[in-house]
């Protein structure tokens, strides 16, 4: 096994597929329009892809161990409406009101592991009710009306989080580098700690996890917490960024990281997780988006195309699994 | 008589009004492979349950080389050098042989806080276990369990057990779906398992393969042993499935007609 060449080395990777999906894609949008490649197109593509990605990247691990989180979409829309809430009632400062809602997620995070883990429910019920718990609360402490969010320009949190610079014609935010630093660190985690060793094998085996003295709950009440907070702080950046706070906005997203997470390799089943991947599968699915806007082709078209790509992938690795099962 | 290496006294369990086990009785000697035997429901399992910490006992006393213990949960038990190797959930089939042989103990490259393991002392540890407990194929430690035979599964966690440096090494079921060679490389880790100084409780269906290996068998049937000190030299596989079934010639010869006649 050992002597294999390189490139078929490379290609049983799980992440070759999504990389060569990603340049047949950015191929093709820069062959119909030329403009896809500008530096504003790009600086755009960058911009949402960080706030998704920051979700995605928590979700690989979590889903590496087994379980997943829809409820990330209902605090991507909640966290920033807590901390605008909280700021324009003057109860805190900006940088505060942050502190509360990522401590308030933490929490969220921690319910639904407690309930995964000790009530052992299955995580897709847990997380579909807790979905429902704080979407509702944004809508009820909100009336459903967007937060007045104007007076962030200029602090020192704005900056940090989504301060914007040229890098030669690029804008770029500063979000792209928190983004950067977590796929780093989250990767670093999942392949070369220890901690990831048992991410994996809370996952792919509990019980014999289990048997080996891992603490496979706290495992996962740990990424369930992750989870949760790295949905809080996306939504904060988001609504700092585009100066809004929308009880209603993150509808979706929760399954939309889903997506770019099994397209880039991860199991849904757990065991098997991929930080590289699922960075490829939040690139395929936001250059897919604004390509096919550019290209032309009605924005509404847009999900036939992801539901393909999760098809297509999804042939892919199934394929290449039992490949790799078969020891071949 | 040297006090044994493990010896539980008494040993209850009940889950509500079952009676799992009623007042057992079990030892297991210094270098010695005890093949433990019964029926579906004897209590071996839960019996190996209670002294891998997997579950609580009701009542009785687990004492190790005489000192009393409590095995609450399996760190405790596997901290005590009690290593156990279930039939399906020995190993993580997604991991590598590495990974898997030091699961929840994976060696820290310093500096510490970054929790970085040691991959390549893993792997090189891992080359020479599997060295050790028999396996001549060459197969790189980080090779996945899912790309590994039956056979070579079961190796790799004795390895994993051995090299622990655990006492006793609970087989249960090894040789389940195993082909005829494959069965026999099992018996023989479990004897190089035995040769260097560890002790194993083997649990096996097949009461042909316990013979092969075993220094001593012990019978369980409804909660209780029946027997302990039954030498597979000086008896028959005959023999002992009358103690198993605990029914006399003519009652399993009467059992058997009357199965035949109920599915006839």
């Amino acid at each position: 096994m050992e002597n294999r060449s390189l490139i078929q080395r490379l290609i049983a990777r799980a992440e070759f597929g999504p990389l060569v999906l990603l340049i047949v894609e950015l191929a093709v949008f820069w062959g119909i329009n030329p403009d896809f490649l500008s530096p504003q197109n790009i600086s755009n593509i960058l911009a949402f892809t960080v706030e998704l990605g920051l979700i995605a990247l928590a979700m690989t691990l979590l889903m590496t161990s087994g379980e997943f989180d829809l409820s990330v979409g209902s605090l991507f829309g909640f966290s920033p409406v807590l901390m605008w809430t909280l700021y324009n009632s003057g109860v805190t400062s900006l940088e505060l009101g942050l502190l509360v809602a990522l401590v308030v997620a933490a929490f969220i995070g921690l319910v639904n592991g407690w309930f995964v883990t000790q009530l052992k429910i299955p995580s897709f019920l847990v997380t579909l009710g807790m979905l429902l718990v704080v979407r509702g609360t944004a809508l009820f402490i909100t009336d459903g009306f967007p937060q007045r969010t104007w007076s962030a320009e200029g602090s020192w949190l704005a900056n940090m989080l989504v301060g914007d610079f040229y890098v030669g014609p690029f804008r770029v935010y500063a979000s792209l580098f928190w983004f950067i630093g977590a796929a780093i660190a989250l990767g670093y985690v999942l392949t070369q700690s220890r901690t990831g060793n048992w991410i994996q094998a809370a996952g792919g085996n509990p019980n014999a996890a289990r048997a080996r003295g891992v603490n496979v709950s706290r495992v996962k009440v740990g990424l369930f917490i992750l989870s949760a907070v790295m949905a809080s702080l996306a939504g904060v950046i988001s609504s700092l960024r585009t100066s809004a706070a929308n009880p209603n906005s993150g509808t979706g997203y929760e399954l939309e990281v889903i997506a770019m997470v099994v397209i880039g390799g991860t199991a849904l089943t757990g065991g098997r997780g991929t930080i590289i991947g699922t960075v490829l599968g939040i690139l395929i699915l936001r250059v897919m988006r604004n390509g096919i806007v550019l290209i032309g082709v009605p924005g509404l078209a847009y999900n036939i195309f992801i539901g393909a790509i999760i098809l297509g992938m999804m042939a892919l690795h199934s394929w290449l699994e039992r490949r790799h099962q078969a020891g071949t | 008589m040297a006090e044994p290496l493990i010896r539980m006294e008494n040993i209850r369990k009940s889950y509500g009004r079952v009676q799992a086990l009623v007042d057992a009785n079990f030892h297991v000697n210094e270098k010695e492979i005890v093949g433990l035997l019964g029926d579906n429901g004897a209590g071996k399992s839960t019996l190996i349950k209670v002294l891998s910490g997997a579950v609580p006992l009701t009542s009785g006393d687990i004492f190790i080389r005489g000192k009393k213990v409590s095995l609450r949960n399996t760190s405790d038990a596997i901290a005590h050098g009690i290593e156990t190797i279930y039939q399906d959930s020995a190993l993580v089939t997604q991991l590598s042989i590495a990974r898997n042989l030091f699961l929840g103990r994976e060696p820290i490259k310093s500096p510490r806080f970054l929790n970085r393991m040691d991959q390549d002392a893993m792997n090189s540890v891992a080359r020479d276990l599997l060295r050790q407990v028999g396996i001549t194929k060459n197969i790189p430690p980080t090779t996945p369990i899912g790309s590994l035979s039956g056979g070579e599964r079961q190796a790799v966690a004795i390895a994993r057990a051995m090299h622990f440096d655990s006492d006793l090494i609970i087989l249960d079921e090894p040789t389940n779906n195993l082909g005829v060679a494959e069965t026999q490389g099992v018996l023989s880790f479990v004897r190089s398992a035995r040769d260097s100084g560890h002790s194993c409780i083997f649990i096996a269906h097949n009461i042909h393969h316990v013979f092969q290996v075993v220094d001593r068998i012990v019978v369980m049937r409804r909660g209780k042993v029946v027997a302990d000190d039954i030498d597979p030299k000086k008896t028959t596989v005959a023999e002992v499935e009358r103690v198993i079934t605990g029914m006399s010639d003519k009652e399993i010869r009467d059992a058997i007609a009357d199965g035949r006649q109920q599915h006839g």
